[in-house]
């Protein structure tokens, strides 16, 4: 027996409640069937609710009156206008740190999408041992940026360091990978790539959602490999690529355990990145103000990012099920 | 490209493509066999340093196999360090914010998807418009709070918002209960159960994978998270793992004993490993990832 559609069946329930209920007792907790479940979900999302009160929207709030002061721990605010702002615009260092956040963010997203769609992409052929690659590609993703960060300390080590060992077998003398300035930043992105196995699932997962009949067309056609992927695979998996390019840009932007940890910022403030300054002057300069003011300003910054990225999708990406005007 | 280099018709092409298909596969394999080897020995470099005399880690040309592995390396460390204790602070922290995590969010999912309130979707909305929010732009704001709360130097900070829901979380286990299908608590609610034992009977049973997911992700963030017990623990005998790592990194700085800090490293990442290889599936198959199976 077919069961009646669901909505309907609910709607008469509680229609019938209603109607039902002018009939018994009317008690202070007699309710309707309607402001029951109300209540139910307030009370099932109700922790959800404060905690986005009380640790997101709260602290955002505060935020913006504190960056307006000259705060410190252990000491009451006082109202400086936008001395913070003014003070920020004309320091060096904070413009390093933007300079130094900006060049990794652009290298390092980018090399992580094409390396890891180009494994993607080979592992997604129908051959063997595809599983074991994998699992070898994902493992460096998931370990911590400060166990990580020490590891590569000890690699990239000038003198004893497995990198330059090896150089030197091969008769080249390495760089001091993390003490010099030409190097440092360079060294800190091409550390970020070894946790490139992150998007790997992610991009199995889309290039997976590809219809092979697309494919055996092509091959009908005549196309070579390369056709292949530029006008199909690229294509079908560009709604993946524009949505992790603007996640990890944001993300990006955070980068602080690898350079606190691996250069302390240094050498000369070559990888002073902007998490890093925020972090020195919030906890080293005890510059609570000027640090909540650098906050609001990567909040801007970031949601000026989402929204041109958000803007400029139409012109590039290709979602299957949306109609485009001719 | 068969058909050009070579004048036949039928054979020829049948061979190009035949030999094109081996030469690919062999490719692949190469490239991806050389970049495996690649992406796994500075892991086997971390071991086996640490499985090294202090000498041997310094020698060049460099020592492959540290032979015998000296894993007296380890006990040295914990005798040196409270390593112990620093684990067990970890542990800690991780077991209660998986919980917290587990229990808000479902709660949360099941009131966003399956109970309806004016107003719900756009609640929802704007609870998951704080995943764009970069966590950085909160860390001074929320430090601030917590100081005000005296939660500062305690692993208050660390575990009690995690009891306040995770917008992730909600967002993955809310797009997974709208895929059990509703029979299944309308039968439940005609037998008379409510909502908190439909929630708790029905809903998270069937939720289970989605649950594992979660719980994985949230192990690997708050084992690794290294900015928050940074920030708010001072006391070194309150440090989690991953910072009090960081102290070692600092104080050994005078004379490098790489060996024991690869000791350090490695003890820090083998949980991470153990979970990976327990939970594979989950995250090949991208469900860690999606929530969903793709």
């Amino acid at each position: 027996m077919p069961a009646p559609p669901r909505t309907a069946s609910v709607q008469e329930v509680s229609v019938a409640s209603e109607t039902v209920a002018v009939r018994p007792k009317k008690g202070l907790f007699h309710l309707s069937l309607q402001r029951r479940e109300a209540i139910a979900c307030a009370c099932f999302i109700a922790p959800a609710v404060l905690g986005f009160l009380a640790f997101s929207l709260f602290p955002l709030t505060t935020s913006a009156f504190l960056s307006l002061t000259d705060y410190r721990l252990a000491g009451r605010p006082h109202f400086v206008g936008l001395a913070n702002y003014a003070t920020l615009l004309s320091d060096n260092l904070f413009w390093q740190s933007v300079r130094v956040t900006s060049i990794y963010a652009l290298a390092v997203v980018p090399l992580w999408l094409i390396n890891s769609l180009a494994l993607a992409i080979l592992m997604n052929q129908n051959l063997r041992g595809m599983h074991l690659f994998r699992t070898i590609y994902y493992v460096p993703a998931m370990l911590s940026g400060v166990a990580v960060s020490m590891l590569w300390i000890w690699l990239l080590n000038q003198r004893y360091g497995l990198v330059n060992m090896l150089l030197g077998l091969a008769g080249i003398q390495g760089p001091n990978w993390l003490r010099d300035p030409r190097w440092a930043l360079f060294s800190i992105i091409m550390v970020s790539q070894w946790s490139v196995g992150w998007y790997l699932p992610i991009w199995l997962g889309a290039l997976q959602g590809i219809p092979t009949e697309l494919y055996e067309a092509a091959e009908i056609d005549g196309s070579n490999w390369w056709d292949k992927i530029r006008h199909i695979t690229l294509p079908m998996v560009s709604p993946v690529i524009f949505y992790n390019l603007v996640m990890n840009i944001i993300w990006a932007t955070q980068l602080f355990t690898e350079v606190f940890m691996m250069t302390e910022g240094g050498p000369r403030f070559a990888t002073l990145s902007y998490m890093l300054y925020l972090y020195q002057n919030a906890f080293s300069y005890n510059k609570m103000g000027l640090a909540t003011a650098m906050s609001w300003l990567l909040f801007v910054a970031v949601l000026l990012l989402t929204i041109v990225a958000f803007k400029s999708s139409p012109m590039w990406v290709y979602y299957e099920a949306e109609r485009r005007r001719p | 490209m068969a058909q050009a280099t070579r004048d036949g018709r039928q054979r020829p092409l049948w061979m190009g493509r035949r030999m094109r298909r081996v030469l690919g596969a062999a490719l692949t394999y190469l490239i991806l066999t050389v970049g495996s080897l690649l992406f796994l020995f500075p892991l086997y470099w971390q071991v086996s340093t640490s499985l090294k005399t202090w000498q041997d880690a310094q020698r060049f040309p460099p020592v492959w196999v540290p032979w015998p592995p000296r894993f007296q390396n380890y006990v040295e460390l914990m005798e040196r360090f409270p390593v112990a204790q620093y684990l067990r602070n970890t542990v800690f922290i991780v077991v209660l914010v998986i919980v917290g995590v587990l229990l808000s969010s479902s709660l949360a999912a099941y009131g966003f998807s399956r109970l309806r309130m004016p107003g719900r979707d756009i609640i929802f909305l704007i609870l998951l418009s704080t995943l764009m929010l970069p966590g950085a732009v909160l860390v001074i704001p929320q430090f601030v709070l917590f100081q005000t709360l005296h939660w500062v130097n305690t692993y208050k900070p660390l575990i009690v918002p995690a009891f306040f829901g995770n917008p992730f979380s909600i967002f993955l286990l809310r797009q997974f209960f709208l895929t059990i299908p509703l029979d299944l608590e309308d039968a439940a609610r005609i037998d008379g159960a409510g909502y908190v034992r439909t929630y708790a009977q029905i809903v998270l049973p069937l939720a289970r994978p989605a649950l594992l997911a979660i719980a994985i992700y949230t192990f690997l963030g708050t084992w690794n998270d290294f900015f928050g017990p940074l920030i708010y623990l001072s006391d070194r005998e309150k440090y989690t793992l991953a910072v009090a790592l960081r102290y070692l990194q600092g104080s050994v700085r005078s004379r490098p004993e790489n060996h024991l800090l690869m000791a350090a490293a490695t003890l820090s990442i083998i949980p991470c490993i153990f979970i990976f290889l327990f939970a594979q599936r989950q995250f090949i198959q991208g469900t860690v990832v999606t929530g969903v199976k793709g």
